[in-house]
């Protein structure tokens, strides 16, 4: 008899256990499926005809041909201009400023966790504060001096303050270096290794993993960034696709809604492969570091 | 200035028989290796801070010389323009709204995805996409659409038989509303914060809790909250100047105007228009420094606030 109630007990607990996980991956996918849902909206809409994107009354409809148009329509661009100039634009600002972000976050940050100046402690707060003040601050001044420097309508605005290092960054390479084993380098020193040789060949190998959330964000931040390029480039030749985007979307002009969505798709594809290949990078970054993504 | 420069000459000489390589590669590479950064700071951010600081008492359109005015921007910010109220009005209104209703959310999301167990990395990556791509223009089109006319709810109120046809973007009380939703579905970064603040709370604390008959309230406002307190503080402050400062998005979903009838002129957008639309640097300028007070009070005071609900653990010495 007891034997029998036990034996119910624990049946009646599986089942419940069972149920509470079937219930919380029900959970799960429904908020998976609301998070993916705009994403899904736009690619579906982006192979579907005009009156097809707006006339349907459902949700969610796949599209009834799947209509390449929109893609070769949106390629076309506008001004002159086609958007593998956009492509190229956004590709050469990314990578030349996340390359001045490993550059300038590794090589601060090696100075101030590996040697010893006059003023290093008030000038590594300088950094941390700095951290909190806002770009939209010193965005108007920032302008005024690149325009007084004729600067503006080139690349430089966007690619010149990662290579002087963004104290985000540089603090995190800091944080990442401080816990590397001083008994390294020490070691190296004793076989007669330089500063720039702690640097090049200890410092520099051993931070990989700290560049490479750098590296992720920084690309990150670059690709997606919106108001740095409004301001400063205003020439089609030079738009990125953020800028371009815009244009397509403004209002007041927008004829073509297809092409637009289409060219939204393809302007968030290399985010999606950074995303899905580095995933675990990222992931980490955010949780201990709390960066922004 | 010379007899700092003596005395730097002073600090670094010790030893005036010390070769100068030596001094160099002991008391000076600091500086090489900073380098960059040093440029940065003065150049690009304290320089053009003062810059801006003159400026705001100055009348300046870019195309002469900045002109002398005193506080009379100032004086036109909060007594002759109506919009510069209605944008702090705004954004506060959002700071105050999207802020915590971001951060209990996604500890909502944080706490079920936290269950041992249970294989989570799948779902945890695909909430967290958004906030990856949530800034990116493109997003901010798809927004526009799903909440225009022809979007979204209209399709829903029309599977239940309502034919609908409401602009949320279009309409002056629910667009800002539009925005909020658009930064709540970026919850994934504070979720992966709280994650991994959840992960560091030992077990061991929970069993003893349940043994003793804690409930699940008392569980969480025992437990979980007080440990994860240092993180959400961080993630508040943080939220709220991001907060403070949205732009981009606002910008394309209301095609830079921050329409409808000024509903949704957030704080940057109108410091925005003010700068290249008025070409009013001097007001902007202005604007861009009372906006850093502000957010320098606010987190002064969530700080100073913060030793009454904010518990350290390792003061009891782990």
């Amino acid at each position: 008899m007891d034997e029998l109630k036990l034996h119910d007990i624990n049946n009646d607990r599986f089942n419940k256990k069972l149920f509470i996980k079937i219930m919380l991956h029900a959970c799960y996918i429904l908020i998976g499926i609301t998070m993916i849902y705009p994403l899904l909206w736009l690619f579906l809409a982006s192979f579907k005809t005009q009156p097809e994107i707006f006339s349907s009354t459902n949700i969610i409809s796949l599209p009834k041909k799947w209509l390449i148009t929109n893609y070769i329509e949106g390629w076309k661009g506008f001004g002159n201009e086609t958007f593998g100039v956009y492509f190229l634009n956004t590709i050469i600002i990314s990578t030349v400023a996340t390359i001045g972000a490993i550059f300038s976050s590794s090589v601060v940050g090696f100075g101030f966790a590996r040697t010893r100046f006059f003023g290093k402690g008030i000038l590594f707060s300088l950094m941390l504060s700095t951290m909190m003040i806002p770009y939209p601050i010193i965005m108007i001044p920032q302008y005024l001096i690149f325009q007084k420097l004729r600067l503006v309508d080139t690349f430089v605005p966007l690619i010149l303050p990662s290579w002087l290092g963004t104290p985000f960054h540089i603090f995190l390479v800091t944080q990442f270096m401080r816990s590397i084993p001083k008994e390294l380098d020490e070691s190296a020193v004793i076989d007669g290794c330089s500063k720039f040789g702690l640097y090049f060949r200890i410092l520099l190998p051993l931070s990989q993993s700290a560049l490479m959330t750098v590296a992720i964000f920084s690309f990150y931040w670059r690709w997606n960034d919106f108001t740095q390029a409004l301001i400063y480039l205003n020439k089609p030749r030079l738009y990125t696709l953020s800028i371009a985007l815009r244009m397509f979307a403004d209002p007041t002009s927008v004829s073509n809604w297809g092409a637009m969505f289409a060219m939204s798709v393809l302007s968030i594809i290399p985010v999606f492969f950074v995303f899905f290949f580095l995933q675990r990078h990222v992931t980490e970054g955010i949780s201990t570091t709390g960066i922004k993504g | 200035m010379i007899f700092f420069i003596k005395n730097l000459k002073a600090a670094i000489f010790m030893d005036r028989k010390t070769p100068f390589s030596k001094v160099f590669e002991e008391k000076l590479i600091g500086y090489v290796f900073i380098l960059p950064w040093l440029i940065g700071v003065f150049g690009l951010t304290l320089f053009p801070m003062l810059v801006s600081m003159y400026i705001s008492f100055c009348k300046y359109d870019l195309l002469g010389l900045p002109k002398f005015i005193g506080l009379k921007n100032f004086y036109f910010l909060f007594f002759q323009d109506q919009k510069f109220f209605t944008s702090i009005k705004i954004t506060f209104f959002y700071v105050v709204t999207a802020v915590p209703l971001r951060l209990v959310f996604s500890l909502i999301i944080a706490m079920i995805l936290n269950r041992r167990g249970l294989n989570t990395g799948i779902y945890r990556t695909v909430y967290y996409l958004p906030s990856i791509i949530g800034s990116s223009v493109a997003v901010a089109i798809v927004w526009r659409e799903l909440f225009g006319t022809n979007g979204l709810i209209n399709k829903f109120t029309a599977l239940f038989g309502y034919e609908t046809n409401i602009s949320f973007i279009g309409s002056q009380h629910a667009a800002i509303w539009v925005i909020i939703l658009l930064y709540m579905w970026e919850f994934g970064s504070s979720m992966l914060i709280f994650l991994a603040g959840l992960q560091n709370i030992p077990e061991m604390y929970y069993e003893a809790a349940k043994i003793e008959g804690a409930g699940f309230w008392r569980r969480l406002f025992g437990i979980t909250i007080p440990l994860l307190s240092p993180i959400l503080l961080f993630n508040m402050i943080n939220q709220m100047i991001h907060g403070f400062l949205v732009f981009t998005q606002v910008y394309i979903i209301t095609g830079g105007k921050g329409g409808p009838i000024d509903s949704t002129l957030v704080y940057a957008l109108y410091m925005f228009r003010r700068a290249f639309e008025f070409q009013d640097m001097g007001a902007a300028s202005a604007m861009a420094w009372i906006m850093l007070l502000i957010i320098g009070a606010l987190s002064l005071t969530v700080f100073t606030t913060s030793k009454y609900w904010v518990y350290y653990e390792s003061k009891e010495g782990k």
